[in-house]
């Protein structure tokens, strides 16, 4: 069988990352093909550079033969490739109709709409896939499980021959997940080519005729799913050669810091427990959207667990605030460091002290001299590079204001620092750094966790590694259990057997 | 600009690395370009052509009336700069002056005493500051919808009290805080407004409460995860300007005598003037004290001036908001050169 679309040699790159690396893919006509990657394999780039979000490097894109460029998201469109996002982009306050053929609406005369004609299509959009739904409902008023059906419907309308699927369950019930698989199979049998991207082996298996792995943004291999092994994806996915050094450590932990045992939480997290010693570095893994960072948020007095219990140097803290929690020595640095880490506006000093006023004042008033001292003394241990402590912190580099929020909370002298993806979308020159310097501030004594869905970095720096799905912890492993294969096992909820 | 300021001498011995210094400009290098230059400048003008335009200006006690003129709204501009710094407004400021008037009038009405009758006020002030305070910052509603709301509310009540009636007949020594003077041509409120500046100046510029309302002002979020307590200082900022509120019930009905429901009507659109005027972004995040005091005084001066040469109030009005637009704009369009 001839492929629909073929992509070949494409590359990617970034200011300090190379995304996507000589790379392949094919999709067939009336096949589903899954593609497989740990998170920052470049699944998502492919998937840009195939809706003409991203412009590859290098490399073809082929459709029917014929060799085509997408300068445009509206391009990929035009020549039927469309994709179905994990966070589904759609507006609440129009109607179905009006979402499904919003940018491409049916005109009439002098150029207005031609309402009747978009009411029927997307009635028969809609019909095509088995979705019972008002065209003229809002959409605020639908569930999730439909507004992905409209998401659907929307996707289909501009004649799609390719349809990309980005993790569709991710957000569905069990039940809305298997009337996702039903769709699947009815854009297989009217002949479309669709690209399914999953973390979730069962599902892979369920409705995926082909897979294509890739790692690291490069291409691994490609298959038909019924000659393939579970254990065998595994493999491909986590095998590498390792490129990465991690700083030696000794391994040695004191004793018990932090106790958490029956957090709780009722959405994000159910009864979590684990103990964190002195000097150790305690990794934690999972997909994105497993509670690690909610967990961690809890911790840090962001959101307030319904139960639970967390005791630090064996005395119970009660956390219902940040400031609480800096009180009892927890410090998080956070992963939307846009949002959440240093505060533009505030020159780099003001943003060190910011929690530490206490200990540069006096009766509430500050002491500037002692201000600048003790943003001077944190900052020049990172190695700031700025050109004054009085400088916007929002002028300064991504990495340089990792820095300024990481100073900021060794000021404070924490006995537990919490780094949330500390190296996520950083060159590799940093990520060096910023592992050498968490090694040398285990080393110091302080305890450490590190949320990381990258396995080497989780391999390579913690002293132990707890696994969480779907908010709960369902794996704890060290020492030499600690393999590339028991973490994605554990994090994707494959079974033993199964191998 | 200017050299650099010297940094002190490497603090510890161990680390490496280049040192930083602690400023890039002086800080008077920094003051010259300021907002509150400017304004410096527009004060002097307008003191100026004041001078010249007419003979009755330079006269100190003209001038001490003139500052009656600001005081009151001054005294709630200073707090609400902190709240507009720190990304909040009250619009209800105005209906709490009429609400704590009101008070302070049943107070009268039932014999209270001069020192109860300033608490009656202030503590009104305080009352109305926790409303709001507990609306925006406990149950996290939009401070803008919300003080819309409390504006309507409370000066409603004061209409449901008073109807077409008024409390007059304040005891005497009431009247020292509107009318009174310290020393010579220094009245009570002047002196207030005075005090009052001194103490918001070190509040916001040199406290760790003020270091907190620039940091939320200029990212909440960031704020809240750095250890800050978001929600204690919006609410502290709410009671810090219902109190304010109450100071300005109270000199405000001192000096009119009197009570009415429409006591001070459209006022908050004065004071968020003179808070703009004064260079605090509404935006949040940015602005200082010192030109608050500036653009009271420049709104004062004008005011007084074009009362001298009996131009009518509304050709006033007209001329504080073509001042306001083209203060702000003139600085924007040179940039951009």
């Amino acid at each position: 069988m001839q492929p629909v679309l073929s992509l070949r040699g494409i590359s990617k790159s970034f200011p300090g990352v190379k995304a996507l690396s000589d790379v392949q893919l094919d999709l067939y006509p009336g096949e589903v093909t899954a593609l497989i990657g740990e998170n920052g394999a470049g699944k998502s780039t492919i998937v840009k550079v195939l809706t003409g979000v991203y412009q590859p490097d290098a490399g073809t894109i082929t459709l029917d033969g014929q060799d085509l460029r997408f300068p445009t998201p509206d391009a990929a469109s035009a020549a039927g490739v469309t994709a179905i996002h994990q966070e589904t982009v759609l507006f609440d306050e129009l109607t179905v109709a009006e979402n499904i053929w919003l940018g491409h609406a049916p005109r009439g005369r002098f150029g207005l709409i031609d309402w009747t004609a978009m009411r029927e299509g997307a009635k028969r959009l809609l019909d095509s896939i088995g979705a019972r739904l008002d065209p003229d409902a809002r959409l605020k008023d639908l569930g999730i499980a439909s507004k992905h059906l409209v998401a659907i419907a929307r996707a289909l309308s501009v004649d799609a021959r390719v349809v990309i699927m980005d993790e569709p369950t991710a957000a569905l019930s069990h039940k809305e997940i298997h009337e996702l698989y039903e769709l699947v199979e009815t854009l297989k049998a009217q002949g479309k080519a669709i690209l399914f991207i999953s973390h979730k082996f069962d599902e892979i298996f369920r409705i995926a005729d082909r897979f294509t792995v890739f790692r690291d943004g490069q291409f691994v291999g490609t298959g038909k799913i019924a000659e393939v092994s579970e254990g065998k994806l595994v493999q491909m996915m986590v095998g590498r050669s390792v490129d990465q050094i991690f700083p030696a450590r000794s391994h040695n932990v004191g004793e018990p810091v932090l106790t958490v045992a029956g957090y709780s939480h009722p959405t994000e997290f159910a009864d979590i427990g684990f103990t964190l010693h002195r000097g150790e570095i305690l990794g934690f893994y999972g997909l994105v959207g497993a509670g690690r960072s909610e967990v961690m948020q809890a911790l840090f007095g962001i959101t307030r667990p319904s139960k639970g219990a967390c005791r630090i140097g064996g005395r119970v803290a009660v956390i219902r605030s940040t400031a609480e929690a800096v009180e009892a020595g927890i410090v998080y640095v956070p992963e939307d460091r846009g949002r959440q880490g240093a505060v533009k506006g505030l020159p780099i000093f003001q943003n060190v002290t910011l929690p530490s006023l206490g200990a540069v004042s006096r009766g509430g008033f500050l002491k500037m001299a002692e201000e600048f001292k003790l943003a001077r003394d944190y900052t020049q241990r990172l190695d700031l590079r700025a050109a004054a402590l009085d400088q916007d912190v929002g002028l300064l580099s991504g990495g340089n204001q990792q820095k300024v929020v990481i100073a900021k909370w060794l000021a404070t002298k924490p006995r537990v620092i919490i780094l949330d993806e500390p190296t996520k979308g950083i060159d590799i020159g940093s990520k060096a750094a910023v592992h050498e310097f968490m090694a040398e501030l285990a080393a110091e004594g302080l305890s450490v966790i590190m949320v990381s869905s990258e396995i080497p970095e989780v391999l390579g720096m913690s002293d132990r590694v707890i696994v969480m799905r779907e908010g709960r912890i369902v794996a704890e492993v060290s020492g030499a259990a600690m393999t590339p294969e028991a973490l994605v096992r554990a994090a994707a909820g494959i079974e033993e057997a199964a191998a | 600009m200017s050299a650099p300021a010297t940094p002190p001498a490497a603090t510890t011995a161990s680390t490496t690395g280049r040192i930083l210094p602690n400023r890039l400009q002086s800080p008077l290098a920094r003051a010259l370009r300021s907002w509150e230059a400017l304004l410096l400048v527009v004060f002097v003008l307008v003191f100026a052509i004041n001078s010249f335009a007419s003979p009755y200006f330079l006269n100190a006690w003209n001038l001490s009336d003139a500052t009656f003129n600001f005081t009151e709204k001054a005294m709630i501009a200073f707090a609400m700069a902190m709240l507009i710094i720190a990304g909040e407004i009250d619009l209800s400021v105005a209906s709490i002056i009429a609400l704590a008037s009101t008070a302070m009038g049943l107070a009268m009405t039932a014999g209270a005493g001069v020192p109860v009758l300033v608490l009656v006020g202030l503590g009104t002030g305080l009352l109305c500051g926790v409303v709001n305070g507990v609306l925006v910052a406990r149950m996290g509603l939009p401070s803008i919808v919300v003080t819309i709301g409390t504006m309507s509310l409370f000066r409603g009540i004061s209409y449901i009290i008073l109807g077409d009636q008024a409390f007059t007949g304040y005891p005497k020594g009431f009247g020292y805080f509107g009318q009174g003077y310290v020393w010579w041509v220094f009245s009570f409120e002047l002196v207030l407004f005075a005090v009052l500046a001194v103490a918001f100046y070190l509040l916001l510029h040199k406290s760790t409460f003020g270091r907190a309302v620039y940091a939320i002002g200029n990212n909440a979020t960031a704020a809240q995860f750095s250890g800050i307590r978001v929600a204690r200082v919006r609410f502290l900022l709410f009671l810090l300007t219902g109190l304010m509120s109450g100071v300005a019930a109270v000199c405000l009905t001192s000096r009119l005598g009197s009570t009415r429901p429409s006591i001070a009507t459209g006022m908050e659109l004065e004071v968020v003037t003179m808070v703009v005027l004064g260079g605090i972004s509404i935006l949040g995040g940015s602005g200082t004290i010192p030109g608050v005091v500036l653009a009271a005084l420049i709104m004062g001066l004008v005011t007084f001036g074009f009362g001298l040469l009996n131009v009518p109030g509304i050709v006033m009005s007209i001329f504080l908001g073509l001042l306001l637009i083209s203060v702000i704009a003139v600085p924007r369009l040179l940039r951009r050169k």
